[in-house]
């Protein structure tokens, strides 16, 4: 059970959190100008990092808010997290 | 309004088997239902005039601290998430409460919903309340981390509630859970406070004792 | 009654005073409380418990604690529990229980106790309760730190209940810390898994050793989940074995084990021992057994020169064989002679001795016990010196400390878990207020030897009964056929010879196994290392793991406001996620499909109601709101006038349909959406998301109200009739109240929100009310319509009533493959607007296929109600397979309305197929139907405005 810091609320069990996948896949501006191929990669291509790795979650059964966390993928710690619309912080 | 029409909350069947728990653990833990009090969601940006708005209509501010209440004046502002709150009063305001609210916000952007009836609110109460609740709920509420003052929302067993320290001296709770798990969990914390109703309990050398 | 011929005549932690009368295999026994169950049957001579499982050798008790191989044991009486070592069953009044070959039974009756879980959290929590973690427990608990100390025994000692002399302080620390404010002493608490973020989950029995005498309204076991910011783990050693001929037979135990039943239980586990030896430790035990008056007849110590133990056994008058090993056993089925050779350099030299013995202890080293730290994502290094694999670097909080990490004095075990106590505690945030606890305790001034490291002793015919594992019945034989066969990896050779897979998960076999790979390949043990720990650490039953969630309280059940209403008027109800709805409402003698074509007559002829409240419903405000739902939506809500509601849907960025519902507008800037039953939170949840991540500058908020509004359909010609009588203020003819308009009213004195929708295509209304009065609104409109013959309904009507009608259920006639223009609702998807959310998808050349499924009606040939999900097929004989298949069923019913059966289904083209003539393969049979389109009940919408 993962004791994921919701940058709201603190550290909460991982069971109170909804994944929302990787972080900074922004909705296109203009989805028909996109091809096929592009608008397909936007749907349904994601990276699959063994390491760092930038994701939404969603502090569902609390505040309610999604915020986005870079997790290991290897060790599932938890090394930031940030408010939607900050920077993604640099991991040394 | 409706006040001729007879009424039924969510947990009024159960008052006598919350009755009976209360009685049986000697206090040890007390279970009520606090009803039909007046339950109003607000939605606005805290920094703007909005929030400012609402403190004097209301006298008291929406908190901003995450997971902290604040009291005054017969209501109470838990705070949900960074927009969100609910203002808790008296049984039979919501009308009133909503209006001074929904007057107070005026032209700003707000969102003011009565939710009075989403949620119903039990009392879970008494010197082993804590332990009670610590069945079923994750959150640390040891007096240091969960303290007077302290809302938070979580899950209790498997249903989603709102969770608030009374002010008054001595533990106890309020929880605030959605109408149609109610009854649900009427009975998940009926069947939990088994534990402290049962003679002797702490004779027997069980953890229960600490 | 048998007496208790083993049972020593003082000494053990053993109430004498308390006898108890148990049965084991249909004998009946009597032994103490303070007993466990192994220990009682010592006492009464019996060794042997059951056979193995693979090769039917007789076996024995092996070891007194969680880590038993072979005396597994299923309780009969009180209560069934299949697979416990009988190490770990302590006794009490009236037990019944009998070994098993390796495999339980799983009781028949439901298990009438209780289960309960229970969260706790820590500065530090300190696993194991022998005299490093006792140490460690009041180190940490003395600075004030929140402290939690998990054992799995009765009472704090660890390794010391098993030796001689208890100190008076291991009894005194628990005490102190169950007085301690912010200490918890978890006793008989078993610590089984160590998981992310220091999160430990712990079995507590609480009433098992009590019997029938266990009060039923407490909990018989408790699952902690403990989130810790420290860890100390003091779990001490667990002794191994060593690989020889006929190392399984009864009589023989680990050397540890014998020591614990003479101590602690006051029972002599045999009368004539030998004693197998790797290092010191065996001759604490061949000591102790010799100063209970047991006969050893030798010291079989694989070591040339063994040190001042030795010494001290000599004295005592024990045969020390230095340089020797045993070699074999005999005896049927207990061992009754054991033989002896010398041992130069892994060979066997000089004439063989024979010791007659009905008891051989082995020692062939110790093993710390690494297994919580490995679950923590801690690396284990092997310590040649130990002959072990002892902890090394972990990630998460946790510090190890005494015999788990290879201190096996005592004076270094109180001095190793005193300063991880402190300084976990330190850690913490912490400090040591008071002076440390004392930590000297008497050293020995003996001069010990290294131990030897002997895995295997040679044949002298083959390795077949030179057993590794015992619960699993793995032989050196087994391992050598594995390692000829090209396994290397020790994970490959676990899983080949099922090597540590057993219920004991290879605690006293792992690092044996190992050691004898090691041998076989000429590699070092280093370089094979361990195979993976896996939680749980001993087996923990589903019923503690499921605690409170079982029964009617297995899984959340939502009711709404009218439950009890349904409840009393007969309703069979039916789930629609968490919630519990009214599926039909039977009358005397009726069958389902009886009362369902009643309410469908009174909903199409007269008026029908149905509770309807659990919609989902969420409000969304704001200046913004508009622009936000013609974002979500497919079709636009921003034209919506105030005052009257339009249908909606939602579809997924990949243009799959993901929801629909109605769309009220409340106000300039305020609607109320509805939602399906199954999909509130999900929609909510997917509403929030776009706001908050993609779209924050739009001026919109969503708040649930789902519970807010009880919701009443009010159905059928006649139904205006009876909103009328109620609603006197409220103008009901259609030009005054237009389909899909909405207004504010009392009904039946009760503040309400009446919308025109229909669900079924008859004259309908939705009566939205507090759900506090929706008992009285039902009451009303119940007695209001009785002249008219309102018939209450449930979802099963509600399906067949707007299947009749064409309209899909999101999740019943969608999968999330299906977009609306497949469901025939391009209407539905607005083609002026810029974006919504799916658009681009639907531009897809997949999604414009012509040959995507499609939904059509079904008409079956005589009158067959066909199964749900069944599939479609184009020909009346099946082709070979695989048989093409043209699609399926997602929704059957029998219409009282079509005075027939028919189908929804989706269908490949099904559009152009309308008139086609299709199959439906149903057992042995292929049931001709006919494809029409959806809308098989007023498709020209007459009835609409009653």
């Amino acid at each position: 059970m993962l004791l994921i810091p919701c940058p709201w609320c603190g550290p909460r069990d991982e069971a109170e959190f909804g994944y929302g996948g990787q972080a900074h896949v922004p909705y296109p501006e203009d989805p028909t100008a996109l091809t096929d191929e592009e608008w397909a990669r936007y749907l349904f291509f994601r990276n699959n990092p063994k390491g760092p790795h930038p994701e939404r979650w969603c502090h569902a059964a609390g505040c309610r808010r999604w915020f986005n966390a870079v997790r290991n993928t290897a060790t599932n710690e938890i090394l930031a997290v940030y408010r939607v619309g900050e920077p993604r912080p640099v991991i040394v | 309004m409706a006040e001729h029409i007879a009424r039924h909350s969510p947990l009024g069947g159960f008052a006598a088997r919350f009755a009976a728990a209360t009685r049986g653990s000697g206090g040890a833990v007390r279970l009520a239902e606090l009803p039909y009090p007046a339950q109003i969601n607000v939605r606005l940006d805290p920094k703007g005039p909005a929030a400012d708005a609402v403190r004097l209509a209301l006298g008291i501010a929406l908190p901003v601290e995450p997971n902290t209440a604040v009291r005054g004046g017969g209501l109470a502002a838990l705070w949900l998430g960074p927009d969100e709150w609910l203002v808790v009063g008296p049984a039979g305001t919501a009308g009133d409460l909503e209006s001074r609210l929904r007057g107070a916000v005026g032209a700003y952007h707000a969102a003011v919903t009565d939710v009075s009836a989403q949620r119903s609110t039990l009392l879970v109460s008494g010197p082993r309340s804590r332990d009670l609740l610590s069945h079923g709920i994750a959150l640390d509420l040891h007096p240091r981390s969960f303290g007077a003052g302290r809302c938070a929302q979580t899950m209790l067993a498997r249903a989603q509630v709102i969770l608030t320290a009374r002010d008054e001296r001595g533990p106890g709770f309020w929880v605030l859970v959605r109408s149609s798990f109610a009854g649900y969990l009427a009975q998940w914390l009926l069947d939990a406070s088994s534990e402290y109703t049962a003679p002797g309990y702490a004779a027997q050398g069980c953890s229960a004792s600490q | 009654m048998t007496p208790q011929p083993f049972r020593l005549p003082d000494g053990g932690r053993i109430s004498r005073g308390a006898p108890l009368a148990f049965r084991f295999d249909g004998v009946a026994y009597q032994g103490y409380r303070g007993d466990t169950l192994a220990s009682a049957l010592l006492a009464a001579g019996v060794h042997q418990t059951s056979t193995s499982v693979r090769l039917g050798r007789p076996r024995g008790i092996f070891t007194a604690g969680v880590e038993e191989p072979n005396a597994i044991v299923q309780i009969e009486a009180p209560f069934p529990e299949p697979m416990l070592p009988a190490t770990t069953v302590e006794l009490y009044d009236g037990l019944v229980a009998g070994g098993l070959p390796g495999q339980g039974r799983l009781a028949t009756e439901p298990d009438p106790a209780r289960y309960d879980a229970r969260y706790a959290h820590c500065d530090v929590l300190v696993v194991g309760a022998g005299p490093a973690g006792l140490a460690a427990a009041a180190a940490a608990a003395r600075t004030g730190a929140r402290v939690i100390l998990a054992d799995d025994q009765p009472e704090p000692g660890g390794s010391l209940l098993g030796t001689a002399e208890i100190p008076d302080w291991a009894a005194e620390t628990g005490s102190e810390l169950d007085a301690a404010s912010e200490a918890r002493v978890l006793r008989r608490t078993m610590v089984f898994g160590y998981y992310d973020d220091n999160y430990l989950l712990a079995a507590e029995r609480r009433t098992n050793h009590l019997g029938s005498q266990a009060p039923s309204r407490l909990s018989r076991e408790r699952i902690w989940h403990i989130r810790a910011r420290q860890v100390v783990l003091a779990t001490g050693a667990h002794e191994r074995s060593v690989a020889f001929a006929g190392n399984d037979r009864p009589g023989v135990m680990l050397a540890a084990a014998a020591r614990t039943y003479v101590n602690r239980y006051a029972v002599a586990p045999g009368r004539r021992a030998v004693v197998f030896t790797t290092g010191d430790s065996a001759y604490c035990a061949a000591l102790d057994l010799a100063a209970a008056g047991v006969d050893v007849a030798a010291v079989v110590d694989a070591r040339p020169e063994p040190g001042g133990a030795a010494e001290r056994a000599a004295r005592a008058g024990i045969e020390v064989l230095a340089g020797h090993a045993v070699t074999g056993t005999s005896g049927e089925p207990r061992v009754a002679s054991v033989a002896v050779r010398a041992l130069c350099a892994a060979e066997l030299t000089g004439p063989a001795r024979e010791f007659a013995a009905d008891l051989l202890l082995v020692s062939g080293g110790w093993n710390p016990v690494a297994h919580l730290f490995s679950q923590a994502g801690g690396q284990l290094r092997y310590d040649a010196g130990l002959g072990a694999f002892v902890p090394d670097g972990c990630r998460q909080a946790v510090r190890v400390a005494g015999a788990a990490r290879g201190v096996f004095d005592l004076p270094g075990c109180l001095a190793d878990g005193a300063e991880a106590g402190r300084r976990a505690a330190e850690d913490a945030g912490f400090t040591a207020a008071r002076p440390l606890p004392p930590t000297s305790a008497a050293g020995s001034a003996e001069r010990s030897a290294p131990s030897a490291h002997l895995w295997v002793v040679p044949g002298p015919d083959g390795f077949g009964t030179h057993f590794v594992d015992l619960q699993r019945d793995v032989t050196v034989a087994d391992l050598a056929r594995a390692t000829g066969a090209g396994l290397r990896s020790v994970e490959h050779l676990k899983r080949y010879t099922t090597a540590g897979t057993a219920h004991d998960q290879g605690k006293t076999s792992g690092v044996l196994t190992s050691g004898v790979i090691a041998q076989l390949l000429g590699v070092e043990v280093a370089e094979l290392g361990t195979t993976t720990f896996r939680p749980p650490y001993t087996p923990v039953s589903f019923a503690a793991l499921a605690g409170r969630n079982r029964g009617v309280l297995h899984d959340p059940v939502r009711v709404t406001a009218l439950h009890d209403w349904h409840l009393a008027h007969g309703a069979r109800f039916e789930n629609v996620g968490q919630w519990h709805r009214p599926w039909y409402y039977p009358r005397d003698g009726e069958d389902m499909a009886a009362a369902v074509a009643r309410e469908c007559r009174a909903a199409r002829e007269g008026v029908a109601f149905m509770d309807a409240s659990t919609l989902g419903k969420i409000d969304v405000q704001g200046p913004d709101a508009g622009d936000f739902l013609d974002r979500l939506y497919t079709n636009m809500i921003s034209t919506l006038r105030v005052g009257m509601i339009r249908y909606g849907v939602m579809c997924r960025a990949d243009g799959m349909v993901f929801d629909d519902g109605t769309v009220i507008r409340l106000a300039e800037d305020r609607f109320l959406l509805t939602t399906t039953t199954g999909n509130a939170a999900a929609v909510l949840d997917w509403m929030e998301e776009w706001l908050q991540t993609e779209w924050p500058d739009l001026r919109a908020h969503c708040t649930s109200v789902t519970e807010q509004w009880a919701t009443v359909a009010l159905v059928g010609p006649r139904s205006r009739e009876v909103l009328a009588g109620l609603a006197p203020q409220l103008a009901v003819d259609a030009c005054s109240f237009p389909f899909m308009a909405w207004r504010e009213t009392a009904v039946a004195g009760i503040p309400a929100r009446v919308c025109r929708i229909s669900f079924s295509g008859e004259l309908a209304y939705e009566i939205n009310v507090l759900p506090w009065y929706a008992t009285a609104l039902w009451e009303a409109l119940y007695e209001a319509g009785r002249p008219l013959g309102i018939t209450p309904y449930g979802t099963e009507t509600m399906h067949v009533l707007r299947a009749e009608k064409g309209y899909p259920i999101v999740g019943q006639d969608t999968d999330g493959t299906v977009t609306p223009q497949d469901l025939g609702m391009g209407w539905v998807v607005s083609k002026k607007k810029r974006d919504f959310i799916g658009k681009r998808s639907h531009l897809r050349a997949d999604t414009g296929r012509a040959d995507r499924k499609q939904l059509v009606a079904l008409l079956p040939q005589d009158d067959v109600l066909l199964p749900e999900g069944a599939q479609l097929v184009a020909g009346d004989r099946l082709a070979d397979p695989p048989v093409p298949m043209l699609g399926h069923i997602t929704s059957s019913y029998r219409s009282v309305a079509l005075g027939r059966t028919f189908a929804l289904a989706l269908v490949r083209s099904g559009r152009e197929r309308v008139g086609e003539r299709l199959y439906v393969p149903v057992g042995e049979e292929l049931i001709p139907v006919t494809v029409t389109g959806p809308v098989l009940y007023d498709p020209e919408g007459a009835r609409r405005d009653g």
